[in-house]
């Protein structure tokens, strides 16, 4: 094997940036040159130059200490530097981090020298064989699978053949019925499409009065009066819910006060109190919370995939994935003027799924607006 | 300098004979030792994946010793002043707790972020790898198919992980995860609440997806890694075309002293780039975000980039919904959400894991293959390569088109527009631009063989013209590429009466005929020769021996 041929196998190491078609260096011009003169013992093992070698065992060396001082300093970062606050984490960081960086990488590029520099080049052969077995071994393998077959009886009972697969039935369902306890609601199946459709704005404060909008982060009420700038937008909650995540996740709302004129047909405007609106904040399309808002145009858009939703007409949706509107609740005050739910929402917020239907045609069925 | 070793050292010799008098381990050491591994920059892209899911490992493990996986509301009483106070769940708290208050806390959690990252982009560019050089051929479909598994798993892992820490932008991932489970037909809201313990979010997620997250998957995962790792070991690595190279043998390095020394050079610095990302640059600031709750959301909320071609294909879909039946209590389908979560995952991974045996059917090759293809030598594979890509790239793309739209200036609903024309337009394109590079490159390859490279010397003929001199290429490029061979093919062809070949004669048979003809075949032969230029006139350089190009 000629230092040539053994170009070929190490292109990339050798060669860096030979242009494809271009004869490898020191190759003749003129035709193959003189084989160059074999360094190695056994065919495939170039040995390297021993100055160049003993050139780069230093190089390692220096690597290597570099690692070892690199561990020294991240144990010394690791006593010296404190955490706590965000600067402290961020010094910290960079120490241990830094140091530990260095380690790994002085260790790497070390080992790195040492396989290309001082190891052999190698390009050896080894033959490859076909995966598939001789014939003698399947016809051995297949013939004693026959036998065993016999000796077990498996054939020739049928009786036992068919118990046997009566008994596997029963028993490789036991892991999926245990999983029926994964909902700990432990509600009937064909119930939990009904918790879907209902939110706390359906239910009472302990003394018996519609609960209040709040507003998300305080929990204050919202008094109308005070809700008074056309274009203001808040964020809404249900009184004594601010903390239950479930509830939220269905019945945050976003209210938006607009100027009589600005509203139109597509919104309920008994639903609505002096020009203020409530809208579901959970998006129709996946669920994400439809937090922003443009005052000029009035479009509630979903950060998460983009639906638009246009809030003076009924929040319809006028660009994105979402199919349908956000629903709107219907709200009043109660007798100190702050806002309160009249009621649920007509139909289902949030996501669609299965079950839904068409739940804006049985409201209107049941006289309602959707 | 010490002299070399002439005798195995006692304290190596005592415990090896020990083992092999127990367990016989010097025969395999004897057939493996010096096991030989082919060397090519390609063939290190799976590694990566390897090594990022080792550090994954190490770095998880020290995660749990701290964080609590659970969603009981408490108060944060840690270090981070502005949250303190603030309700939270306990998994959140725990997770600033690991940031803030462990020594090394924020870097492993930075550096299992980043490895998980990497872990997923190594799987994917191996994977590329493989199917560009057609390393999936027989004997390697198993292997291929574990890989596309591993690739799944490695999705669901990451889904799971990036839903634990409980800040607010994991559980916009967790919504958007919940919103595609509950829009699936007929069982949506059974997985929901199967999924959720109840409506959501419930209070059981966080510790549900942590078994998944840090012993399910992971295990499933470990063991398919090493079923992967064996296969490769037992069927010897694939090897790009070259000198001596044949499909009979393996042409390397030995796996001992040198490739595995390499191998673990290249864990360190695997581990070195993941430490110096961890360092320099931060991910996932948990503390900014605050904790979860299904009211808030702050904008230009990101997945990690695997999960961006499903955020980008959501965001593409127009609002399609249909209403099965008509009635307000079944039959809802949400297209909107149902095609874009389902269809274009479905067909990547679909497509990828019957790759291997559609081409086996199409081209009817049987035959072992371990010398890999150069991507142009088989042009249609790498133009339907490249069409899955830019597929893929077009949907990725748009998971960030708030980001484009900002940083860009262009209106957020036309980067929407153009992405529902590009998803289609864009891999047609691909294809056809990939299939005519592939071709030209292969002519190019032709030139190189039969018509040699340009030698620097420059001749002036009798009749004034001058011309530059072709000296024959080097013998290993020419034996690179002489390495090709045509992409097998069906026998299409119909005999003297017209007949076509057995199986070829339905309608499925003539679409298979016709994918055959179109998918195999040699499309340039090497030697076909350049077909231009100065017939007689590339006057050898020196010697008589010369082999250039005077066809």
């Amino acid at each position: 094997m000629t230092d040539i041929e053994h170009e070929i196998e190490q292109p990339d190491e050798r060669v860096p940036k030979r242009v494809i078609g271009t004869p490898a260096p020191g190759t003749s011009m003129l035709g193959d040159g003189e084989p160059a003169a074999r360094d190695a013992e056994v065919a495939g093992v170039t040995y390297q130059d021993e100055t160049k070698a003993r050139k780069a065992e230093k190089i390692v060396a220096l690597c290597f200490t570099i690692t070892f001082l690199a561990a020294i300093a991240f144990i010394i970062s690791y006593v010296v530097f404190q955490v706590g606050s965000p600067e402290k984490t961020a010094i910290s960081n960079l120490a241990l981090g830094g140091s530990l960086t260095l380690a790994l990488l002085g260790l790497a590029v070390g080992i790195v020298v040492w396989v290309r520099q001082i190891m052999p080049k190698y390009s050896l052969i080894q033959e490859r064989h076909p995966m598939v077995s001789d014939d003698d071994t399947r016809e051995v393998v297949a013939e004693t699978f026959l036998q065993g077959a016999k000796e077990s009886g498996f054939v020739k009972r049928p009786l036992l053949r068919r118990t046997l697969l009566l008994a596997a039935a029963p028993l490789g369902l036991i892991p999926l019925v245990l999983l029926r306890d994964l909902d700990n609601s432990k509600m009937p199946g064909a119930k939990f499409n009904e918790t879907l459709r209902h939110t706390v704005w359906g239910e009472k404060t302990k003394d018996g009065k519609p609960l209040r909008l709040v507003v998300e982060g305080t929990g204050q009420p919202i008094r109308a009066a005070d809700f008074n700038s056309p274009g203001g937008i808040l964020s809404v909650v249900p009184e004594g819910y601010q903390h239950d995540l479930n509830a939220l996740a269905k019945a945050t709302l976003i209210l938006i006060k607009f100027r009589a004129d600005e509203i139109k047909s597509g919104t309920n405007l008994n639903w609505t109190h002096d020009g203020i609106v409530a809208y579901s904040k959970i998006c129709t399309h996946v669920g994400c919370p439809a937090a922003l808002y443009e005052q000029t145009t009035h479009h509630i858009l979903c950060p998460c995939h983009q639906s638009t939703f246009d809030a003076a007409d009924g929040a319809k949706v006028i660009f994105g994935p979402a199919a349908r509107p956000l629903p709107q609740l219907p709200i009043t005050v109660d007798d100190q003027g702050y806002l309160i739910a009249k009621g649920d929402f007509a139909v289902p917020p949030g996501p669609s799924y299965w079950e839904r239907g068409d739940a804006e045609a049985e409201a209107r069925a049941k006289g309602g607006h959707a | 300098m010490s002299s070399d070793l002439t005798t195995v050292p006692k304290g190596i010799a005592g415990p090896s004979n020990f083992l092999d008098e127990r367990i016989g381990g010097a025969n395999f050491l004897k057939r493996n030792l010096r096991k030989i591994f082919p060397d090519h920059w390609s063939f290190l892209l799976g590694e990566i994946a390897l090594y990022a899911f080792i550090l994954l490992l190490l770095t998880g493990t020290f995660l749990t010793l701290w964080f609590k996986p659970s969603m009981g509301e408490i108060a944060y009483d840690g270090s981070y002043a502005p949250l303190k106070g603030v309700m939270m769940s306990e998994a959140y708290a725990s997770s600033l707790e690991i940031s803030f208050d462990v020594r090394g806390g924020l870097l492993v959690r930075q550096m299992h972020h980043w490895a998980a990252l990497l872990f997923v982009s190594g799987m994917l560019v191996h994977m590329l790898r493989v199917f560009f050089t057609g390393a999936y051929r027989k004997p390697r479909e198993l292997n291929w198919l574990i890989g596309v598994l591993l690739f799944t798993l490695a999705l669901v892992e990451g889904l799971t992980g990036y839903s634990l820490p409980d800040d607010l932008l994991s559980g916009a991932g967790l919504r958007i995860t919940e919103g595609v489970a509950i829009s699936l037909p007929l069982v949506g809201t059974y997985i929901t609440f199967f999924l959720f313990g109840g409506e959501y979010p419930g209070e059981d997620i966080i510790s549900r997806f942590y078994s998944l997250h840090i012993l399910l998957i992971p295990g499933l995962i470990l063991a398919l890694v090493s079923a992967h790792l064996v296969l490769m070991w037992v069927q010897k690595h694939t090897q790009m075309p070259g000198k001596g190279r044949t499909n009979k043998n393996v042409v390397g390095a030995p796996f001992y002293p040198a490739f595995m020394a390499k191998a673990g050079a290249y864990t360190l610095f695997t581990f070195a780039v993941v430490a110096g990302l961890a360092t320099f640059t931060q991910i996932n600031p948990i503390w900014l975000f605050g904790p979860y709750t299904p009211a808030d959301i702050s904008a230009g909320s990101q997945p990690d980039w695997y999960m961006g071609f499903l955020e980008g294909s959501l965001r593409l879909m127009p609002s399609w919904e249909i209403n099965l039946f008509g009635t307000s209590h079944a039959g809802t389908l949400p297209l909107s959400v149902i095609i874009p979560a389902l269809v274009p995952l479905g067909l990547v991974m679909t497509g990828l894991a019957l790759y291997p045996f559609l081409e086996r059917w199409i081209t009817g090759d049987h035959s072992e293959h371990h010398v890999a293809d150069r991507p142009r030598n088989n042009p249609h594979r790498t133009s339907i390569g490249m069409a899955a890509i830019v597929f893929y790239g077009v949907l990725w793309l748009l998971g960030a088109n708030d980001e484009l739209s900002a940083n860009f200036q262009i209106s957020l609903n036309w980067t929407t527009y153009i992405g529902r024309v590009l998803v289609f337009l864009g891999p047609a394109l691909a294809y056809i631009i990939t299939y005519r590079v592939c071709l030209g490159l292969q002519r190019s390859d032709a030139a190189v063989v039969s018509h040699g490279v340009e030698s620097g010397v420059i001749k002036r003929l009798p009749h004034g013209e001058f011309i530059e001199i072709h000296t024959p290429a080097a013998d290993d490029i020419e034996a690179h590429v002489r390495g090709k061979q045509a992409v097998p093919m069906l026998p299409v062809e119909a005999d003297g009466a017209g007949i076509p070949p057995k199986g070829m004669r339905g309608p499925l048979g003539k679409l298979r005929a016709r994918m055959s003809r179109a998918y195999g075949g040699e499309k340039i032969a090497l030697d076909e020769g350049h077909g231009h230029g100065h017939e007689d006139e590339h006057a050898a350089i020196g010697s008589g021996e010369d082999r250039s190009l005077t066809h």
